[in-house]
Formats: C-alpha cells, structure tokens, sequence
C-alpha cells in the first residue's frame, strides 16, 4: 500500500492519465452524470462509492466509450475517446475493463479468451502471446485451468480471468466495475487479493465497488457521488471512512452497519 | 394496367370471385384450427402424462406429423380412404381431416410445452400459501399457461391459412384455382393476366396472414415478462 | 398389395426422388444464403437495404410456398423473367426458406447477451472483429436446433414442386394413380420415399440437438 502512495506522490506533477471534463450523461432524458469532472493519474486508485443508479457504473462504460455522452469530454493521454469516433477501438486497448458478470466467451476456453484480443487485434505472436499469458495466470493462480472452458470454473476463478484478459492488452489503466458483487462471498477474498497485488505495483485503476473495506485499504482517494454528482471526495480514505465531512456520506456509510 | 394484366380483375365478378376462393381455404382453415386447439388442449395435457404407453403413442404420432408433409397426408386420406374402406369423403372434409390431425400434434405440443415450462417452484410456493390444488392450477398455473399459449395458437391460425392453400391438390375451387380459371378464360382478351391474378392472390395471402402474425408477435413480446 | 406393381414403379419414385432432393438441397442452400446475408444486413443496420430485407421476409414468411412458386413460375414469365421449372423450384424454396433462415439467425444473435459484444469491444476489438470472433459463434451454435427444424420444414415443402411440373414424388403418385388405379401401392410408395428422404436428416437432427444441449458453453 504504502510503495503505491510513494509512486504516486512521485508523479504527481505529471499530467493527467485520464481526464473527465464536464461530462453529461443522459439516457432517455434522464440525467445520469451532471458536469462530472475528474481527473486520475498515473498509479492512482481511485475508488467510487455510491447508492445504487447513481452513475457510478455509467461513468466507467462512458471512460470505455460503451455509452455515447451528451456533453463534456473523456480524454486519454490528452486525446479524446467517443463511441462513435473512428479510432474507438484503438482508444479502448489503451482501458482495461472488467466487468460485474465477468462475461468470458463461453465459445472459447481459458488460454484462447486471453488470448483472443492480443492475437487479433494487437497481431501479436502466438507464442510470445502465450507465454505471457500463462505468468499472468500464474500470478492469479489458475495456470493449470488454462485449457479448460469458462463453464468449468468457479466464479472468482473467472472473474481472475478476466482481469488477466484485460491485463494482458498492457492497458494504461483498468476499469473495475463492481467486479465483486455477482460473486459468493466466500469468493470475493480471491479476487480482491488480486486487485491489491496490482494496485502495489502500481497499476492505475478506477474501482466501483460495494466492499467498503476493501475501498478503504485500497484507495489513494474515495469519490462519493449520489444522483449523478460527486458529493464528497477526500484523498484521505481513512478519514473519510471514519469520519465523512457530509451528512449524505456519513448516512450511505451507516446504510452498510447493521 | 394492360400489359401488366390487372384490368381483368375489374371485369364482372372476377374480384370477387377471388375472394370467394379466398375464403374457401380460409373456412377450412378456421374449421380445423378450432378443433384442433380444443383437441390440442386435451392431447397437450396427456402428453404430459407419465403412462409409457402413452408416452410411445404419442411419441410416434408427433414424429409422424413432424416428418411426413401434409400434402402426403393429403393424397392418403383423400385418394387412400375411398381405395381401401370404401369410403366416399369429399375434399374438403379430407383436408379437415388432414389438417387437425396436422393441428392437434402442433397445439398439444404447445400446451404440453406450456405446462412443463411452468417451474416447480411455482406449485411449491403456491402450495405454501395454502392454497389447495384446484386454486393453485385455477389461480396461479392456467394464467401462466394461457399466456404462453394464446400468442403461440394465433401463430398456429396462420400456418394453417398458409397450408390449406394445399387443398388446391386435391381439386378443392380455392383462390388460386380460381385464378387459373380467370386466367383461362381471359386467355385472349388479356393474355398478361396471369401476372395481375397471381400478384393478386400473392398480396392478399399476405394481407391476411401478416396481420395476424403480428399480432401474435405483439402479444408473445408483450406477455414475455 | 401388388409387389409386380411396386417392383415396377420403383425406379419412377427412385428417380422424381433424385430430382426433389437435388432441388430441394439447393434451395435449402441458397435460403442459407439468403438467410445469411439478410440476417448481416439487419444487424449492421444497412440503410434502405434493411427496410427491403425485413419487408422480404415478412413477405415470404406470410405467404404459402405454393403461391410464391405460381407467381415466379406463371406470373413473372409476363414481365419478361422466364424460368425453366427446376430453378422455380430451387429459387421458390431459397426465397421462403431464407426468410425462415433470417428469422432463426436474428433469435441466435439476440440470445447473445449485450455484454458480449461490450467485453470484446472493451478489449480493443472493432465491431466487425467482434462479430466475427465472439458474437458470430455463439450465434451460430445457438440456432443450430432451428436450422435442423428449418431444414426438415423445406424438405417438406417440396412436395408443392408438381405444381410447377417439376415430376417430384408427388407429381409421380398422383400420375401412377390416375393411370393404374393402383392407389394403396402408390401411397405405399410415396411414404416410404419421403421417409427416406427425411427419416435420416430428422434423426441427425435429434442427435446434433442432444449433443449440444450435453455440451452446452457458459452456465
């Protein structure tokens, strides 16, 4: 935890990885994200919490360029990212993202769903491709299921895959949405065990989650947004989570007691 | 309109006589597709009987209707039956015939699809309610069923109006016969009339069946929650 | 029965039954075609030719085969589109079944989840690597119960061909009949043709079903 921090505060006058700008989202007419703005640096984890439909999780499919937006700009590395843009998918290779219900390709077995983007859409060699992904499936512990298919595996075990699917495209940042929250709890363990080995070396991420305690040891900084808006932000996820400044921070905090 | 042989519809009763066709094909279809739902109730609940005799029974009744074409069918009730019983029936009553033996697999398959879709949990909680079995079926299983079935059947009615047109087969005056015959007759006066006759009967198949199956597509989209 | 008169007719139905399955096969062939190109033109959403492709499909799947082959066959030959009976009968049966093939295709592609396409898309993938890869084989895998009772439907409709004198088993039967009188062996013999004829393709059917159902992916 403490080597992120470092990493952090060592880059932080460099610009910004990811930059959101007066984002407007609506559907239907329905405002999801008011004038949301953001910005994330390199080997930052930010974490944001909510109530449930308060755009938390559109703000991650707008950052992947999956929504179309309304207003405002989402910029990578300086340059922007749009759904309908021609250079979409090439923006999108620069985010991983990983989503609630894991969503491998049943069709396809465990080597071959990571392998799939790196072969196709990054040409890369099989074989160098292939041996990258089994130390990646070595770190999330699953190097002997590599040949079976998702239908074979647990939950957890997929949602790990899924992560190594992401991460194997070398991806600038990931995008987590609430990646714990299909699973049984007995599982969540696994998986959050991964995301904190990759937050120590250093990984920039952007969380939705519901596990306040895996936020709070995670975070470089907590975003509290309700009805599309950020309500609380707070660099220190200690504090925040022992004391929020706001009343709507310290009731969505109680909501999580019994 | 000439060359493309449309004024003969205009002349006389020819119109009219087309639908007249029409509707030749259409009774038998509305015919048999009663029968067949009432029948195909009964059938769909046996089917979900557990009797292995029964079960064969209906096994190669199913298998039969799902392979054999209606119009061999068609050619065995109608040419077949007088042949070896010494029956005399008519030709529209062996295409009745025909098409609710056809019907009644299709719609007792339904129902038996219907029924066996309704998951266990539903009579259980049903159950635990405290209602008896007569409510459980009353209140809570038929509604489900009809739902499921009502779109399905109205599917059933178009595929029947779409078949019947085979009766043409067997020498029933139906709507394409009909056109034959205008045609024929108006073979000097306007020999395109073939194309105006034929787009005719074309249009209004689709007239009647594409109403009807958009309806039961509303209601399937509709009630699939 | 009169087995001299089944032994005599036997090559007749051999040979209507060659010429149902070539047409038959080739028709079913070309609806997979057609069903195939229709179904990628509704889901990239191609303007104008779209509207036309749904409209085709509403068209032939609302309309009996039999007035499809007498407008094609007696209809356009006055407008100048003349066609021998054999490709009427190919044609006919690729319009119709590829209007049913379209219908099978758009449900395998609708049963795979939104999510799908996103995940690839997230990956970096461009709308068509995504088609191709992810959601295409899944489609596929999907409607293959559809495609096998598609199959059999159009093998059934052949039996409208003697419509257009095309000497299907049909057209043979009901020849033999009015010639011998010899109904009960000439129906005999039209069962056991179209047995033969659909018997194997239903079963095959039967067993690809099961097996997929065995090896169903995902949970």
């Amino acid at each position: 935890m403490a080597e992120s921090q470092v990493n952090v505060s060592e880059r932080a006058d460099g610009k910004p990885l990811l930059s959101i700008r007066h984002l407007h989202k609506e559907f239907d007419g329905k405002v999801i994200l008011k004038d949301f703005s953001l910005d994330v640096k390199k080997g930052e984890v930010i974490v944001i919490i909510g109530p449930s439909g308060c755009g938390k999780s559109t703000l991650l499919r707008c950052t992947n360029a999956l929504e179309d937006i309304q207003g405002g700009e989402i910029l990578i590395e300086g340059q922007p990212i749009r759904k309908d843009a021609k250079n979409a998918s090439q923006m999108r290779q620069k985010i991983g993202m990983v989503f609630q219900s894991y969503d491998l390709f049943p069709h396809k077995s465990i080597m071959e769903n990571i392998l799939l983007a790196p072969l196709k859409v990054q040409k890369r060699k099989r074989e160098e491709a292939g041996k990258e992904a089994l130390e990646l499936l070595d770190r999330v512990g699953l190097a002997d299921r590599k040949d079976d298919y998702p239908r074979q595996l647990s939950g957890g075990q997929k949602q790990r895959i899924a992560i190594v699917r992401a991460l194997i495209m070398h991806p600038e940042i990931l995008l987590l949405d609430e990646i714990t929250a299909a699973l049984d709890p007995e599982m969540v363990h696994e998986v959050l065990e991964v995301v904190l080995g990759l937050a120590r070396s250093g990984s920039t991420m952007l969380i939705v989650t519901h596990e306040m305690a895996f936020a709070k040891a995670i975070a470089n900084r907590v975003i509290f947004m309700e009805k599309g808006e950020v309500v609380e932000e707070s660099s220190d996820p200690k504090a925040f989570f022992e004391r929020p400044e706001t009343e709507r921070g310290r009731e969505f905090l109680r909501s999580f007691e019994y | 309109m000439q060359s493309l042989g449309l004024d003969v519809l205009f002349k006389g009763t020819n119109f009219l006589r087309l639908l007249e066709g029409l509707w030749v094909s259409v009774r038998i279809s509305l015919i048999s597709v009663v029968i067949s739902i009432l029948l195909g109730l009964v059938a769909g609940v046996l089917m979900t009987s557990k009797n292995i005799v029964l079960k064969a029974a209906f096994r190669v009744y199913l298998e039969i209707v799902r392979i054999m074409p209606q119009m061999v069918l068609l050619f065995i009730v109608y040419f077949g039956t007088t042949r070896v019983f010494g029956w005399n029936l008519d030709a529209e009553a062996s295409a009745v015939i025909v098409f609710v033996f056809w019907g009644v697999a299709e719609m007792g398959d339904l129902v038996r699809g219907a029924l066996i879709s309704i998951p266990k949990i539903q009579y259980e909680s049903a159950e635990a309610l405290g209602l008896t079995k007569q409510q459980t079926y009353l209140y809570v299983i038929l509604p489900q069923t009809v739902r499921r079935l009502i779109p399905l059947s109205i599917n059933l009615v178009t595929r029947m109006i779409k078949t019947t047109s085979l009766v043409l087969m067997i020498g029933i005056v139906e709507v394409l016969k009909v056109g034959q015959q205008i045609i024929e007759a108006n073979r000097r006066t306007s020999p395109n009339a073939a194309f105006g006759v034929f787009a005719v009967v074309f249009l209004l198949y689709f007239l009647i069946c594409w109403p009807v199956s958009r309806l039961a597509g509303y209601l399937e989209k509709r009630w699939a929650a | 029965m009169d087995f001299g008169a089944i032994h005599e007719y036997l090559p007749l139905y051999r040979d209507a039954l060659f010429l149902t399955m070539r047409i038959g096969w080739q028709g079913i062939l070309l609806a997979f075609v057609i069903g195939l190109a229709a179904t990628i033109i509704l889901h990239f959403r191609i303007p104008v030719l779209r509207q036309l492709t749904s409209f085709y499909i509403e068209l032939f799947r609302n309309t009996p085969l039999l007035v499809q082959l007498f407008f094609i066959y007696f209809a356009l030959p006055k407008v100048g589109l003349r066609i021998t009976p054999a490709l009427c009968g190919m044609v006919g049966l690729g319009l119709l079944g590829g209007a049913y093939m379209a219908e099978t295709f758009r449900s395998g592609l609708e049963n795979v989840p939104l999510i799908q396409s996103e995940s690839a898309a997230s990956l970096g993938m461009s709308r068509m690597q995504a088609f191709r890869y992810v959601v295409l084989p899944q489609a596929v895998s999907s409607s293959i119960p559809g495609l096998v009772a598609n199959v059999i439907f159009l093998l059934k409709e052949t039996s409208v061909f003697s419509t257009v004198s095309l000497m299907d088993l049909m057209f043979t039967a009901k020849d033999l009949i009015g010639m011998y009188a010899k109904t009960v062996e000439c129906l005999f013999l039209l069962v056991v043709f179209y047995l033969i004829m659909l018997l194997p393709v239903s079963i095959l059917g039967s067993i690809v079903e099961r097996r997929m159902r065995r090896a169903e992916f995902g949970s």
